[in-house]
């Protein structure tokens, strides 16, 4: 253990590189190419930083480490962070991919750059913030705070339709996240507190549960994006910048999902179980619905945005079947996801600053002069086809055993949209890789150059490392999930017991 | 009254002593060395309100004064501060552009200060007669400043709309107050209070408690009392406008908080009703009706209209954790609105000509860097989001009607606050999204370092928020 507030900061580490970028000018070349750096530098460092949270983490211990808790706004509010095996690994997803996203914009961003890597940094803060927050007005700040940045973004630097994506964004979210926010008082003046571990320990009446389930989930299904509320995430992915479609692939949508596991399941136990069926049945919808709208995509971004929806769907799915491989297996499918919808935009991203169109119908043949990059496009698709072998497979498999476990039919309608996620991906990557290279502005396209390398070889490597040796992750947060399925198990029998022996003694009379 | 009481009157009430006869100095000075000394006067008007406050803070005796018309409590004196404050930052911010706004004359800062003297005593009126007085005494000082660009012709028509609505109201007020004497006898707060209490309301004083509830929203501007808002801000000059926004906003929802704590406490099932309603059309029409201003002191009017209905959210809860947020939100809204409104300021082209669109920001971002990172902040902070000042506010009123189980105030609130927020983002939008079609003058260093501390404020608010909150609970334990 390590005595210094490491989570305060893993979290704010980026803040100082905003400083940095602050006193900077971008008038030169030069300029440029430093503001490119420290950006560069910070992300790594706070990467760093993070791997140091995952090396001090200690996997035994199912609750919360490495907290700090100091007063902040008077009446419970405090300043309170920790990590637990459940948070621990999406901090070091977030400060994972940063770095590449300022590669990704390496030359891409042309005009605005210095307030385009302060926008992101922040971004960095805010989510960070939001996965070591143990206190629930905190965790509702830097859940919202990630707006503002994103907004910016998605308008700025986004393509042709970026004012109504990121209106649609901001408004969409922002409407989810209100109605929370009420819930979150409800809680404070039932529990009277706003600390995360001590609402876990706290029973809140039945009647109560299904008004706060159902706030909660107003906001995070709209952040997952569950179907059909996910209608914001195809417009937002398809006109933000390649980096930003990262973020919003690899983390933002992973915030609803942390949300469930963090508030809906261990809080409100007894909604959660009385909820369970809906939440299937959208799960099931939207992994097959977007699945079959994802293939009459005739828009790259757009196929892999509807790809995610149906993807996210096996981790709502997999976190409500409440067992262990269910949730175990919705967190790795969330991190594997992280990766992967990350790097397929990445490789999005490599096409499109060379030919400047994301229509799937200009592309073809090209294996013919990017060989290289046939090979990592290859990978990523086939993890998210879900092949075994890639991470995409053990996330997949794991939550379709937890849903098998909780209802045999969920599981059976959830397995075709396998099939169907093969349908669309190798559909894609036949269009756009394979054929004869006949277009002119195609055959003088260049393979991957040294950055793009760096972008995406680490990736590949990370997406057929943890499908093959997925131990590190189920490792980290085998204890918190155990607790986590456990107390929910617990809650739900013993509102049973009560509902049983309520029976018993009416059936006496 | 012995002598020994009046000395202690006059100890209580020596903020509004220094103002009274301030004033009427500066007037002296004003009318003897003429026109030419507006500059001087605003500079002496600015160091009587700074007087005054640090006697607020440094001075911390409470208790009644002038046989109980004046009462100095820690709630007065936290509303006082913010009030006085107010009325500073716009007279500093005028100072720079009188010339230009067509405000230029000794008699505006006189003014000013005449008006802030009638908010402290309406602050600290625990009398209606004295509240009656109090208002007055700052409605006539603002009649007279809407109309002080008096040969402009938006100018004067907003002075006369604001003086027919404003005394129309205050019949109103008078008019409820009359009944409330009628119906229980007494005009002192307590004195009704106990009146009440002891033997229940009548239907005449549900009727007057309406008048007089008429009567405030219409000073709050609030729903359905705020028509006269959007055409006042619009016409006013712009520094008047800023004023308008603030200072006198903070007096009016003291007086109506005292109003309903103190003497109509025992029914608060009645005034609850009304302010409720209140809110939820306040907060309904700001958000709608901002969405299709172009004007941004229009704009801004239907955002104040918004934002009172906000604070309201608070102020129906009546208890203890509802006053404590609306305080935190008056003060964070006065933050907020002088941050706008000096950004609102600065929007003067090269040529000297000021501008009053919202499409007049577009491309701002890429003009004036920092003023466009205020001003959406201030934006993201009037809309709520946090880890700005303006979500810590929202945040405050609306746990307070959550306590209260005022769920369909809670809800719908929240949900406008959604719908605002569009518009909001509008003005996000034409800074950064859009590009730019001129550019502005350099702010004058006063605006700059107004919107500079202000953003610094609003943005900075998670770091200073706990003594704020905790000197908001304080003033609020007064009542309870």
């Amino acid at each position: 253990m390590t005595d210094w507030p490491i989570l305060s900061a893993v979290t704010f580490l980026p803040l100082a590189g905003v400083v940095v970028l602050l006193l900077m000018r971008e008038d030169s070349a030069a300029g440029r190419r430093n503001i490119l750096n420290v950006s560069l530098f910070t992300t790594i460092v706070t990467f760093l930083v993070s791997l140091w949270v995952w090396w001090d983490f200690d996997y035994s211990n199912p609750g919360f480490q490495m907290i700090e808790k100091h007063a902040w706004l008077g009446t419970g509010i405090s300043y309170h962070l920790g990590v637990d095996g459940i948070s621990v690994l999406f901090v070091v997803l977030s400060a994972f991919l940063m770095p590449f996203c300022v590669l990704a914009s390496w030359v891409t961003i042309e005009k605005r750059l210095k307030q385009y890597m302060i926008a992101f940094l922040l971004l960095e803060v805010f989510m960070v913030g939001v996965f070591v927050s143990l206190d629930i007005v905190l965790f509702y700040v830097f859940f919202e705070a990630g707006l503002i940045p994103m907004f910016i973004i998605i308008g700025v630097w986004g393509g042709k339709d970026r004012v109504y994506a990121s209106y649609k964004f901001f408004l969409y979210t922002l409407l989810g996240s209100v109605l929370m926010l009420l819930a979150i008082m409800a809680m404070y003046w039932q529990a009277g507190t706003t600390d995360i571990a001590e609402l876990l320990a706290y029973n809140f009446p039945r009647q109560m549960q299904t008004w706060l389930w159902l706030a909660f989930f107003a906001s995070f299904a709209v952040k997952m994006p569950m179907w059909p509320v996910h209608t914001w995430l195809p417009d937002a992915h398809v006109q933000a910048p390649t980096a930003g479609s990262v973020i919003l692939a690899g983390i933002l949508l992973k915030l609803g999902g942390y949300g469930f596991l963090r508030f809906s399941l261990p809080m409100f136990p007894l909604a959660s179980e009385y909820f369970a069926p809906m939440v299937f049945s959208l799960s099931i919808v939207a992994i097959i619905y977007t699945s079959l709208v994802a293939m009459m995509q005739s828009d790259i971004k757009k196929l892999i945005a509807y790809s995610s929806v149906a993807h996210m769907g096996y981790v709502t799915m997999g976190i409500f079947a409440a067992n262990t491989q269910g949730v175990q297996g919705a967190i790795f499918q969330m991190l594997s996801h992280g990766i992967v919808s990350g790097a397929l935009f990445l490789c999005v991203g490599v096409v499109y600053d060379r030919t400047h169109t994301r229509e799937i119908s200009a592309y073809g043949g090209l294996v013919n002069n990017m060989p290289k990059y046939a090979v990592a496009f290859m990978v990523f698709t086939m993890a998210n086809v879900g092949l075994p072998g890639t991470s995409g497979f053990v996330g997949e498999i794991t939550t379709l055993l937890g849903a098998f476990r909780a209802n045999t039919w969920v599981a059976f309608f959830a397995t075709t949209g396998v099939i169907l996620s093969a349908c669309y991906a190798l559909w894609l990557y036949r269009r756009v890789i394979f054929g004869a290279l006949e277009k002119d502005s195609l055959k003088s396209l260049l393979d991957l150059s040294g950055r793009e390398k760096a972008i995406l070889y680490p990736l590949v490597v990370l997406t057929i490392f943890f499908g093959v040796y997925p131990a590190p992750v189920f490792d980290a947060t085998a204890a918190s999930v155990d607790l986590l399925v456990n107390n929910y198990t617990a809650a739900v029998q013993a509102a049973q017991d009560v509902a049983l022996s309520a029976k018993m003694t009416t059936g006496r009379d | 009254m012995t002598a020994e009481t009046f000395l202690v009157s006059l100890h209580l009430s020596t903020p509004e002593l220094i103002l009274a006869v301030g004033a009427m100095v500066l007037l002296m000075i004003g009318v003897f060395t003429g026109e030419k000394s507006s500059g001087l006067i605003t500079g002496l008007a600015v160091g009587l309100l700074a007087v005054s406050v640090a006697w607020l803070i440094w001075q911390t005796g409470d208790g009644e004064a002038y046989g109980g018309v004046f009462l100095s409590d820690p709630f007065a004196r936290f509303m006082k501060v913010l009030t006085l404050a107010g009325s500073m930052v716009t007279l500093i911010m005028s100072a720079g552009e009188a010339r230009s706004a067509g405000i230029d004359r000794f008699e505006f800062p006189v003014l000013v200060v005449l008006a802030t003297l009638g908010m402290l005593l309406m602050i600290s009126a625990n009398d209606l007669i004295s509240v009656y007085l109090a208002l007055e005494l700052q409605s006539l000082a603002l009649y007279v400043v809407a109309a002080m660009h008096r040969d402009n012709l938006r100018s004067t028509e907003a002075g006369l709309k604001y003086f027919v609505l404003g005394a129309l109201s205050s019949g109103m007020l008078l008019y409820g107050m009359s009944l409330v004497y009628g119906f229980t006898g007494h005009t002192g707060f307590e004195a009704i209070a106990s009146a009440l209490s002891a033997e229940g309301r009548s239907l005449g004083l549900v009727f007057g408690l309406v008048f007089i509830l008429a009567g405030v929203a219409f000073k709050i501007s609030a729903v359905p009392f705020h028509m006269w808002t959007p055409d006042v801000y619009e016409g006013a000059p712009t520094p008047v406008t800023a004023f308008f926004a603030a200072a006198p906003k903070i007096a009016a929802m003291a007086m109506l908080i005292r109003l309903v704590i103190t003497p109509f406490e025992p029914i608060v099932a009645d005034w609850r009703q009304i302010v409720v309603f209140i809110s939820i059309a306040s907060m309904l029409l700001g958000a709608f009706a901002a969405i299709g201003q172009r004007n941004i002191k229009r704009l801004m009017a239907y955002s104040s209209i918004g934002h009172m209905g906000y604070a309201l959210v608070g102020l129906a809860s009546g208890s203890m954790a509802g006053v404590r947020g609306v305080l935190i939100y008056m003060l964070v809204y006065m933050v907020m609105t002088l941050g706008t409104f000096a950004c609102i300021l600065a929007m003067k082209r090269k040529d000297g000509n000021h501008v009053e669109n919202v499409d007049d920001l577009a491309g701002l971002s890429q003009t004036n860097p920092l003023m466009a990172t205020v001003l959406t902040v201030m934006m993201f902070s009037l809309a709520g989001i946090p880890p700005l000042a303006g979500f810590f506010a929202k945040y405050f009123v609306f746990m307070a009607a959550i306590e209260a189980q005022l769920y369909a105030l809670a809800i719908i609130g929240v949900l406008a606050s959604v719908v605002g927020a569009y518009y909001y983002l509008r003005v996000i939008k034409l800074m950064w999204f859009d590009e730019a079609k001129g550019e502005f003058a350099r702010p004058s260093g006063v605006l700059r370092l107004v919107y500079g501390l202000s953003g610094l404020f609003v943005a900075a608010y998670v770091l200073i928020g706990g003594p704020i909150g905790t000197a908001a609970e304080v003033a609020a334990r007064t009542f309870f």
